[in-house]
């Protein structure tokens, strides 16, 4: 269907000139008090009505060469050659002014974080509609009307009245979709989609995507789609261009790109998905969870009769959306919220609820890693410091003993003493989260909780951590509690899945059996949003619930 | 990544990387950026420090040494002449710079002391005790601070000692006020309740994983806050409660030359001498403040610094 539609459109223009063509870019970003190249000399070609994915890891240059499309250089990043033509016209040398009155209404942008991107003192409705107001191409009441035609297209709820909320009163799921309702409204030529569903929980992405997908073929409006997650951009793009550290590696129409990726770098990419660990029952409890309730203070009751066992050397994957409690569970464990009810076993003896009451030895066996390794590590202390106060702090380990040890830890995280006197804001992503497990590990802990330890990273970046995670638990026998909410990294580290839905356990066991049908409601629904990397997937999926016709969520 | 080599022994190297800018250094790349008027700045402050710290080998006469003619013109002998009972201005103005800016410093350093514990205590601790500590601080601020200082004083009585404690207690409320609220987004960070987790006592937590992050807008305050302790004593001084004779002190020479003003149309050097004094303690605190200004301008930015 996506081959057929861009040759349909290919046949189309009278000209046959392309919409956007990108020869040559090159960009550059200020750091370190000099300018450092960011997109190094990359081509680009997008027709009417194409979609075109960009993928790559974070700093690979696709949020800046997304924008570049737009003629648009963020603050401290500079054009340094090449040419950006949009529909004919120079979108580089152009004044200022032209291009202010292309943006919103020829071209518009649909960024992260919808959150973020809205004005949250006007309504909806308002900010939906402004830019083609401001440039007349429609009277206001047109323009209102037109929106909420299409928030209806987007199948947000009460497309009539939702424009007059404000941002902070809808949903993150909606407000993206607003977003692209408001992206749609002066009916562009093309539409720059950056990492837009990425903030997003799974059953929600899915609808998201869904909307999108439907508006973006209805009015075939080109659109460049920037995301990590190749299964996301095979339901999305007619094409896939793969960037790394600002190049291009390869690109190719979806179908062609997916069955035979011609460069290591991309098939590596694609290879991430395939990592899959044989699930390994044991009864061999070494935390025991049982009918736990939890409040945040006297109202708020996150957790009902929730329990979990975590057998020795093992994976326990909690699993659920936002909200649903896994957070809090983890909160318990380590003592921070004690239960109202309910009591924690750590090898075979109780373990006071709060955190004061537990002994050094108790707080050294359970250990913590979070989900944003950046607020995770102090930004004042270096590498040596935070890897080596556990190890002075648990084991008493003091000067060239204390340098070895760390050394050899930062070794086990594949790391070297490079690092050693580094500080956080030095680190990569994926290098800081391994600091973090380093950390962990220098307690020398029987459990680890892992609180969406990989959901902020790249996907190769994930699945190094994950792997080393794996090596970890073989070697030393460390059970993790790992709290995710992506099911691809679930399967890929489990053993034990349990998974939850608004503070109660839907359903527990071993892996196999969870993964595998037949599943409650929630799980199905949780497990059918996943994106798959077959590119025909949303489509199937977007028939199947029109045909169920319910509503999509429980 | 990193470019390892093979034979690679990290044990041994771990000396090897330790190539990075000592503190000194940064701080000399940051000096050779700074605008002219920070630069300004830092020359007045050294140039206090050093009168303040040479003050025996730079005056002429002794602090205290009466010479028989009171208010003398200046001359030669007495380059700023003398005051109302013949003591030499400018051995008085060299002996104040020691005497007021060391009571000011440590005024200050005592209030810090005070007020960084109890807002970093307060912020860790937010239940009872913030809610002690906070309203206590409250009070406290409820009372215009020259005023409550001028009654302190005339109970515990005009020494050194109590002047320093007096202040000192009654500035570390805004120092409280503002470490806590600081310390607050700090507190909520995961490395702290990582380092809760892991047993850390409240000490630590407050040294080491707390104050580091808020040190910027604290030392910044310091700066703001000593020109406030200073012109707080020099006013106290001014009323005649605060440095007591024959301590030397600008505010109090203020006072004791002021009436010399009115001579300025016979004699204009003389109408200058109370002047003098007080240009000494403007000048050092527009130069505390521009250098205050410099700092905060260079840890606010959205720059990360190392």
């Amino acid at each position: 269907m996506n081959t057929e539609r861009s040759e349909v459109t290919g046949a189309t223009p009278a000209s046959g000139a392309p919409l956007l063509d990108i020869r040559g870019l090159r960009i550059e970003g200020f750091a370190d008090e000099r300018w450092n190249p960011i997109i190094k000399g990359v081509d680009l070609t997008l027709h009417r009505g194409e979609v075109l994915g960009l993928i790559g890891e974070s700093g690979a240059g696709k949020s800046t060469l997304g924008l570049a499309a737009m003629g648009f250089a963020r603050a401290g990043v500079r054009f340094a050659g090449g040419s950006v033509r949009f529909d004919g016209m120079d979108l580089l040398t152009m004044p200022e002014w032209k291009r202010r009155r292309l943006w919103g209404t020829r071209m518009t942008y649909v960024a992260q974080s919808a959150a973020a991107s809205f004005n949250p003192a006007h309504r909806l409705i308002d900010q939906t509609v402004a830019a083609a107001v401001r440039e007349g191409l429609k009277s206001e009441a047109e323009a209102i009307a037109d929106a909420k035609a299409l928030y209806a297209q987007l199948q947000l709820p009460d497309p009539e009245h939702i424009g007059a909320r404000y941002p902070h009163q809808v949903s993150g799921g909606q407000l993206q979709r607003v977003m692209t309702a408001m992206a749609m409204s002066a009916r562009p030529d093309l539409i720059v989609f950056d990492e837009p569903t990425t903030a997003l929980d799974v059953t929600t992405q899915v609808e998201v995507l869904m909307s999108m997908r439907k508006i973006v073929e209805e009015f075939d409006t080109a659109a460049i789609y920037i995301t990590h997650d190749l299964a996301v951009v095979a339901q999305m793009a007619d094409r896939i261009k793969v960037l790394r550290y600002g190049e291009e590696v390869e690109e190719a129409e979806t179908r062609e790109m997916l069955a035979h990726p011609k460069q290591d770098y991309t098939k590596s990419l694609w290879s991430v998905r395939s990592l899959r660990k044989a699930a390994d029952p044991s009864e061999d409890v070494v935390l025991r969870a049982e009918g736990i309730d939890a409040a945040y203070g006297n109202r708020l009751k996150v957790l009902h009769d929730v329990s979990i066992d975590l057998p020795r050397g093992r994976t326990v994957a909690l699993v659920g959306e936002s909200g649903s409690g896994k957070s809090t569970m983890a909160k318990v464990v380590t003592g921070l919220l004690p239960p109202s009810k309910g009591e924690i076993t750590f090898d075979g003896a109780p373990l006071p609820p709060k955190l004061k009451d537990r002994s050094k030895e108790q707080l050294r066996r359970i250990q913590m890693i979070y989900q944003m390794a950046d607020t995770a590590m102090n930004p004042r202390q270096t590498v040596g410091e935070i890897i080596g106060r556990p190890l002075t702090f648990y084991h008493g380990l003091k000067g060239a003993a204390l340098e070895r040890r760390t050394v050899e830890l930062l070794e086990q995280i594949e790391l070297d003493a490079g690092f050693y006197d580094r500080l956080p804001g030095e680190l990569s992503g994926g290098q800081k989260q391994r600091i973090c497990i380093a950390r962990a590990l220098a307690a020398d802990p029987d459990v680890i909780l892992c609180d969406e330890v990989t959901s902020a990273l790249d996907q190769i970046v994930q699945e190094g951590i994950l792997k080393l995670l794996m090596r970890l638990q073989r070697e030393r026998g460390i059970a993790y509690l790992f709290i995710a909410h992506d099911i691809a990294t679930v399967e890929a580290i489990a053993d034990e899945i349990v998974v939850m839905y608004q503070g109660r356990v839907v359903e527990q066991g071993l892996k196999d059996q969870i993964l595998a049908p037949p599943h409650p409601d929630y799980t199905e629904l949780l497990l059918s949003s996943v994106p798959e990397m077959d590119p025909d997937w949303l489509t199937a999926l977007m028939e199947r619930r029109r045909a169920e016709a319910g509503g999509p969520r429980p | 990544m990193t470019d390892q080599t093979e034979g690679y022994s990290a044990a041994a190297e771990v000396g090897r990387f330790r190539t990075r800018r000592t503190w000194r250094q940064r701080a000399w790349i940051e000096l050779k950026k700074a605008p002219p008027t920070a630069l300004f700045g830092l020359l007045v402050i050294a140039g206090y420090i050093f009168v303040a710290l040479f003050a025996p080998w730079l005056a002429p006469y002794g602090e205290a040494e009466v010479f028989a003619q009171s208010y003398a013109p200046w001359s030669a002998e007495h380059p700023f002449g003398t005051d109302q009972i013949g003591r030499d201005i400018l051995t008085r103005l060299i002996y104040g710079a020691r005497n007021t800016i060391g009571i000011a410093f440590v005024t200050t350093l005592l209030a810090f002391v005070i007020g960084v514990s109890l807002g970093l205590v307060a912020a860790i601790n937010r239940a009872w005790l913030d809610q002690v500590i906070s309203r206590g601080v409250d009070v406290l601020m409820a009372i215009p601070s020259l005023i409550f200082a001028l009654m302190l004083l005339s109970i515990f009585g005009s020494s050194a000692l109590s002047l320093i404690l007096i202040i000192a207690v009654l500035d570390s409320t805004r120092v409280f006020r503002l470490t806590r609220s600081v310390a607050v987004g700090v507190v909520v960070m995961d490395y702290v309740e990582a380092a809760q987790l892991r047993g850390e006592g409240l000490g630590w937590v407050m040294r080491r994983e707390i104050l580091p992050n808020i040190l910027p807008p604290l030392v910044a305050e310091f700066g703001l806050r000593f020109c406030f302790v200073f012109l707080t004593i020099a006013a106290l001084s001014f009323l005649g409660v605060g440095i007591q004779p024959p301590t030397a002190d600008w505010g109090t020479m203020v006072r004791e030359t002021a009436n010399l003003i009115q001579f300025a149309r016979f004699d204009l050097k003389a109408g200058l001498t109370p002047l003098l004094p007080a240009a000494a303690i403007a000048l050092l605190t527009v130069a505390v403040n521009f250098v205050v200004d410099w700092f905060l301008q260079k840890t606010s930015g959205l720059r990360d610094e190392h």
